[in-house]
């Protein structure tokens, strides 16, 4: 849709016309504002704990854990360099704290929801798959934040939504 | 002929003053748009509803993805 209104704008006479081909999908999934009667405020990305700890391939469990435990988080996630998402260290790792590596602890792939879901589908997923959480990350793989429960339903309450 | 940009593009020009217009239906428009974008609806789209816009200012089009 977006190429022809891009060609009927320049066969008016527009001449720095550009086209935006991936469009709004793109933008809500990268965790970009979007305005409107469902814009940002009903999305995941704006609720998410930006805070939620997160660690390094060859970091040593037991040292993860005592970060865990000083910041009250019960669970990890293991990112790159540029924070895409490469596993979860979740509560029975933590539990267990092996003499091992975050790499060996993780669980690899963890699902994850866009910063541009909306609210209520995450929230019904939840209770679906008996989550308590939801990681959120962009289109290109980062982190953004960690998506509670609570949160979401407080949010949804707060919005009337 | 219009240039394809990308996401990061976008932000670019935006932040030299182009303006964004959004060409889906009204009503996907009022459910949610990019920021200061504009709702010209491909099938409004002519002479007189592009008036507003400023020719001697660069104009991003969109619409939801890939279609």
């Amino acid at each position: 849709m977006s190429p022809r209104a891009a060609a009927r704008l320049e066969s008016i006479g527009f001449e720095q016309v550009y086209d935006y081909v991936a469009g709004k999908a793109d933008w809500g999934s990268a965790g970009l504002p979007l305005e409107g009667a469902n814009g940002s405020e009903t999305r995941a990305g704006a609720h998410v704990r930006a805070d939620v700890p997160t660690c390094r391939l060859d970091d040593r469990l037991h040292v993860v854990c005592e970060q865990l435990d000083e910041s009250g988080w019960d669970t990890c996630f293991v990112v790159d360099k540029r924070r895409v998402v490469l596993g979860r260290i979740g509560r029975r790792a933590i539990r267990g704290r092996e003499d091992v590596t975050a790499e060996e602890a993780m669980t690899p792939g963890p699902s994850t929801i866009r910063p541009s879901a909306r609210l209520r589908e995450a929230v019904e997923r939840m209770h679906r798959q008996n989550l308590t959480n939801l990681p959120v990350t962009t289109s290109d793989g980062r982190l953004a934040g960690l998506l509670t429960l609570h949160d979401a339903e407080e949010a949804l309450r707060h919005i009337g939504a | 002929m219009p240039t394809s940009i990308d996401r990061g593009r976008v932000q670019q020009l935006v932040g030299e003053g182009a303006q964004l217009v959004e060409v889906l239906p009204r009503a996907e428009y009022e459910d949610e748009h990019l920021p200061d974008a504009v709702s010209i609806p491909l099938k409004e789209l002519d002479r007189e509803s592009s008036r507003h816009l400023e020719p001697a200012r660069p104009v991003i089009v969109y619409c939801y993805d890939y279609q």
